[in-house]
Order: C-alpha cells, then structure tokens, then sequence
C-alpha cells in the first residue's frame, strides 16, 4: 500500500523504513551511468513550496525530481502573493488549480505540510516544518550511516548542538533509534530537553560514551532572538570539533556528520572537510537518491479532482 | 492450467537459444543482458551454455522498472531491483534476454534502459518463449519455444534457481 504524503518519520515503521532506503540504492546507481536520468515521473508535475529560504534541500528535491524526469516549478514565495497577503489555503488551491501531482513545502510553522496534505489530492513532501520534523534530511542520514555500517542495530550515534529547536535532531533521532542506533543528545544544558535518549552537557563525557558517529548540528542563528552563547569562538571550544578534537577523532575512526550549510570554526574546524571519515559530501549525493525514493514512492491521487 | 514445457523440453529450449545466438555471432564476443525478473536467470543458463561451449561472453542484468509505462494503473509503485551491467555498452552487441515475449512493451522499456547505459553497436533479442499477441513492433530474433496462447491466457514460467521446478504453464482465464 503506497502513501499519498510524506509528512514526518514518526509515522513510519521500520519495515517501510527500510524498503525506502533499499529503493535508494537503485537510485544511487544511476548516477554513475552517462545518463543520470529515468524516465518514472515523465509528465508529472512537482512543485516546490518554500516558505523558508533553503538552498540546499531546494536544490537537492530539484534534482531529484528532475532526474526522475518530472517538471519542475519553484514557487517563488518571498517574489509571490504571499507578501500581498496570500493565505496559504488560498495558495495551496492555486496550485491545485495547476494540476500539481507533488508539492514539496517548507513552512516555519510546525504541522503546515500536514494541513496542505489534507486540502490537495497532490502527495505532500515535507521538506522541513519549524522545530518538528525534516523526515527527508532523517532518511538520507540513515542512508549514509547503513553505507559504513551496514548492521545499524547497536551502533551509537550522539547528535550534539542546539537540540531544542532542531528539526533534524528530531527526525533524524527518530529514525535512528527505530533502525536499532542508540542515540545520545549533546548541547548546553539549557537547549536539550529530557527525552528517552541519553543526555549529556559536556562534550568529554559524550565521546566517553564511545559513539561511533557525531552528528553535529549547524548553529542556527537565524532562529535565535538572542544567541544562547556569547561567541562563535566559545561555542567552538566548548561544543565544536576542534582540531585537538578532531585528532581523538580520527584515532578512534569516529565518522562526523552534518547536515549543512556548516559554519566554518563554529561546529567544524576547516581541518574535518578533509578528514577521510568525514561523511558530509556523501549526505548531499545520498540526499538526492533518497528524495528520487520518496518522490518514486508515493501515490497521488490520481483523480486530482478541482474541489 | 495445463503443462507447456516440462523440465526436459526447458532445456532443450535453453539449448536451442544458446545454438541460435552462437551461431549468428560467428566468434565475435557476445554480451548478454537479461530483464529482471527471470530473464536475468535465463540470461545466466544460456551464458553458463555459451561459456561451456567455448564462447567468449559478458552477462548483464537490467531492471527495467523505471521505464515502464503503467505506472498509473498500479495501486503502488514497483519494487526496484538494481541493474548491473560491468562492460561498456558502448559500441558492443548486446543480446537481450527475457523469459516471455507478450505485448512487447517490456522489451520496448528496456531498449530504454540500455540505451541510457550507452549507445550499443546492434541490439537482438532472445526469448525463451514467444507466446504472440505483440502491441508494439517488436521480434525476437532468438527464440527457445513458440506457444499458441490466448489473448487472455497466463503463461507462468518457473525456473529452477528462483522456483525450486523447471517448468512453463499456461493457465487459461
């Protein structure tokens, strides 16, 4: 039974977990092939919703979609109807207007892509909503991670920043720990809450816990009214991969990720881009497999009647 | 349902395809591609055939999923497989296997999907059987067994390796 909408990771269950990151594989070879393109999606039309300024997510579904040979329009928000004072439910029944078969949609406000979901018969993708969830980002960790770990059951993986407001921390948590990962939290004490997750204050003691990944989060500063800490210079000190750090790193064989744009000298030093267990450049290609998986996936429905 | 090829008459039509393609290739080297599912599997008892007899041959395999065209009358979408296919198919001659010809329209999806691997010098194809009705123009230039079927009818193909039996059926609706 296929889905019409992809809204969060919670939703999920393991096995169909799984049976998208097995679909990505497939996905992932025809990228080394001279035509990077399949047919699939031919005559299918996706449509980007983005609320949020995002480059890379953007980007990523772009290509993904273009790849599976879908058409592609960005709906350019900040330029749009929406400063005029648009609705969003006035938007969504625009684009259902234009036959959208996909809307993918990044919102600021937490739950908007489900509520789309239920107004349009197009599958609804959601491409990161507040501090709720970012299920794709989620998927394409949990792909990269089962590439160096092919047993993921009992692998350790400790998520370190701003837990608090982080979306990525919540999807990509979620879907670790229902793949078997132990999941420990790392951040000022202030900035992660008491979950079921091991949870820790202090950078030391998490890399005491012996996890074999570190997920650092990016500092968001666009989403801080007042930064939680004085300086970039200390947040790096106290919470970043420093270059002393790095070395504890790299001589226990611990792979780093990130899910990007990185600020430079704040979670990383510049010296982690050129660390061999650096898994960052294969979260932005696996990315793209796993969003052609989840486009491939879903159902719209198909009588994609004006209401 | 009744029993078009037992175990016996399977590989003698396995027999037949690798003669066939042997043949016609005149000691150039031959590169097989199977389809996914089960042509893959005949692909590999006719190279296993083509190699004890000396030949020079390649085996790839194509899963052709993502060129079909009924997605839209399927509740959910195909479950995708991964295609391998190690040698260049630039400039080779590529011999398609499958386990049926019907319609057509697979074989017509996996010209597709080989073309999108490379452009190949000459493409034939071979089938074990062909049980007519074709939608599309498209022959086999190798065939294992002809069957006179119905439009309606099913024909099952069984094989060893995946089937744990050898065998074709027809299964009349």
């Amino acid at each position: 039974m296929a889905r019409k909408d992809f809204l969060d990771i919670v939703s999920l269950d393991r096995a169909e977990i799984i049976h998208l990151l097995d679909q990505a594989e497939p996905f992932k070879d025809l990228f080394t092939r001279s035509v990077k393109k399949v047919p699939a999606l031919k005559g299918k039309t996706v449509l980007m919703l983005f609320y949020e300024p995002s480059t890379r997510t953007l980007s990523s579904f772009e290509v993904a979609a273009k790849r599976l040979s879908a058409d592609v329009t960005i709906f350019d928000v900040p330029h749009s109807s929406v400063t005029k004072g648009e609705s969003v439910r006035d938007t969504i029944d625009t684009l259902q207007a234009m036959r959208a078969d996909y809307i993918v949609v990044r919102h600021r406000l937490s739950g908007q892509p489900a509520a789309i979901a239920r107004q349009t018969n197009a599958s609804v993708i959601n491409a990161g909503d507040g501090a709720h969830a970012h299920p794709t980002q989620a998927l394409l960790d949990a792909f990269t991670l089962r590439e160096v770990y092919p047993e993921l059951p009992g692998r350790k993986v400790v998520i370190m920043g701003d837990i608090l407001h982080s979306r990525v921390a919540r999807s990509t948590s979620t879907i670790l720990d229902k793949l078997g990962v132990e999941v420990a939290f790392c951040g000022p004490g202030s900035l992660v809450p008491k979950t079921r997750f091991k949870r820790f204050t202090n950078y030391e003691e998490a890399m005491n816990w012996g996890p074999d990944t570190v997920y650092q989060l990016r500092v968001q500063k666009e989403r801080q009214d007042a930064p939680f800490y004085p300086s970039d210079r200390e947040y790096h000190a106290v919470y970043g991969i420093t270059e002393e750090r790095l070395k504890e790193i790299s001589d226990k064989g611990i792979y780093v990720m990130h899910p990007g744009p990185i600020n430079r000298g704040v979670e990383l030093c510049d010296a982690v881009l050129d660390y061999d267990r650096c898994l960052i450049p294969q979260q932005v290609e696996n990315g793209i497999a796993t969003r052609m998986a989840v486009l491939f996936g879903l159902k719209p429905d198909l009588k994609n009647e004006l209401s | 349902m009744s029993t078009a090829l037992d175990p016996a008459a399977m590989s003698a039509a396995i027999d037949r395809l690798a003669d066939q393609i042997l043949s016609a290739a005149a000691g150039q080297a031959i590169d097989l591609v199977g389809i996914r599912s089960r042509g893959d599997e005949v692909a590999e008892r006719v190279f296993a055939k083509l190699v004890e007899r000396g030949a020079q041959a390649r085996l790839g395999v194509l899963d052709i999923s993502l060129y079909r065209d009924d997605y839209e009358h399927l509740s959910s979408n195909p479950t995708l497989q991964s295609s391998s296919i190690d040698f260049p198919v630039d400039g080779s001659h590529v011999v398609l296997v499958d386990d049926v010809i019907f319609t057509g329209r697979t074989i017509r999806a996996a010209l597709d999907a080989l073309f999108d691997y490379g452009r190949p010098s000459k493409v034939d194809l071979a089938v074990l059987i062909d049980r007519g009705h074709r939608e599309i123009p498209v022959e086999p230039r190798f065939v294992g067994e002809h069957l006179e079927t119905d439009r309606m009818d099913r024909v099952d193909v069984s094989l060893e390796k995946i089937d744990g039996k050898d065998a074709v059926e027809i299964i009349t609706q």
